[in-house]
């Protein structure tokens, strides 16, 4: 009989990048990974190839990391039903952002966490109308303000989403 | 089937929002199809913001395509195999 850490559900946070054009995402992004390995769930990342190569550099051993997807290979799967994760946190610092995270709501039906920075934090928030847990922050250059947002709400959001 | 980026396609709307695109498609195509997200079009998932509009004039479609770093585009290509699969959804 294994122990109940072996026999535990692995929960699965899928990480959902943009641009990486917005210099906090790759810092906040292996910060949230850290938060969440440390609450048991591992972190898995879809992006393109930037922001997922970003990731790779800043992380080689995977210390953080887990697995790393295309984004369109992610959508595709997450549409036809191959794939389903815990938690699905989209990070949001532009109009694509917001289309992904409404693409990933209304496919999977969870209230997803949409991590929303970058300079016009406050007009992407006001755009978004569809279920999902707003965390913003006008964090461009410096990451402190989500960081903070961040450990304020991780330990809610792995317990309640 | 090809990839959207390999189509020949005319970019109808660039930076757009995706009540721009179903307005446009709504005000400007003989008929439309409304899908969902994930819906797949030339083999790849549909990006978007629901309800997500493709527009149909005869074998000339309509849709919006997401890029990450540069936002939405309101395409436009024909292709006669895959407008009779979406106009059939409206049956």
């Amino acid at each position: 009989m294994g122990s109940i850490a072996e026999t535990k559900e692995k929960k699965e946070a899928l990480l959902v990048l943009g641009c990486p054009q917005v210099p906090v995402q790759t810092g906040i992004a292996l910060y949230l990974m850290y938060g969440l390995r440390r609450h048991g769930v591992v972190p898995v990342v879809a992006g393109n190839p930037a922001a997922r190569m970003l990731v790779e550099v800043s992380d080689p051993l995977h210390h953080y990391v887990g697995e790393m997807i295309d984004i369109d290979t992610c959508i595709g799967d997450l549409a036809d039903k191959k794939r389903a994760f815990s938690y699905y946190i989209v990070f949001i610092h532009n109009d694509a952002g917001v289309s992904y995270a409404a693409t990933i709501q209304s496919i999977t039906g969870k209230t997803i966490a949409a991590l929303i920075y970058g300079e016009h934090f406050q007009d992407i928030a006001g755009s978004i109308d569809f279920p999902c847990e707003k965390i913003s922050a006008k964090a461009v250059h410096n990451p402190m303000p989500m960081k903070k947002k961040i450990d304020e709400v991780l330990p809610w959001l792995v317990s309640n989403l | 089937m090809a990839c959207i980026e390999s189509l020949k396609y005319d970019i109808i709307l660039q930076g757009a929002s995706f009540k721009e695109c179903r307005d446009f498609v709504r005000a400007n195509c003989s008929e439309f199809v409304t899908v969902d997200p994930g819906f797949r079009i030339f083999e790849k998932a549909i990006i978007g913001v629901p309800p997500i509009l493709i527009g149909l004039d005869g074998d000339v479609i309509t849709f919006p395509f997401t890029k990450p770093c540069y936002g939405t585009y309101l395409l436009r290509t024909e292709n006669p195999a895959e407008a009779a699969r979406i106009r059939a959804l409206k049956k």
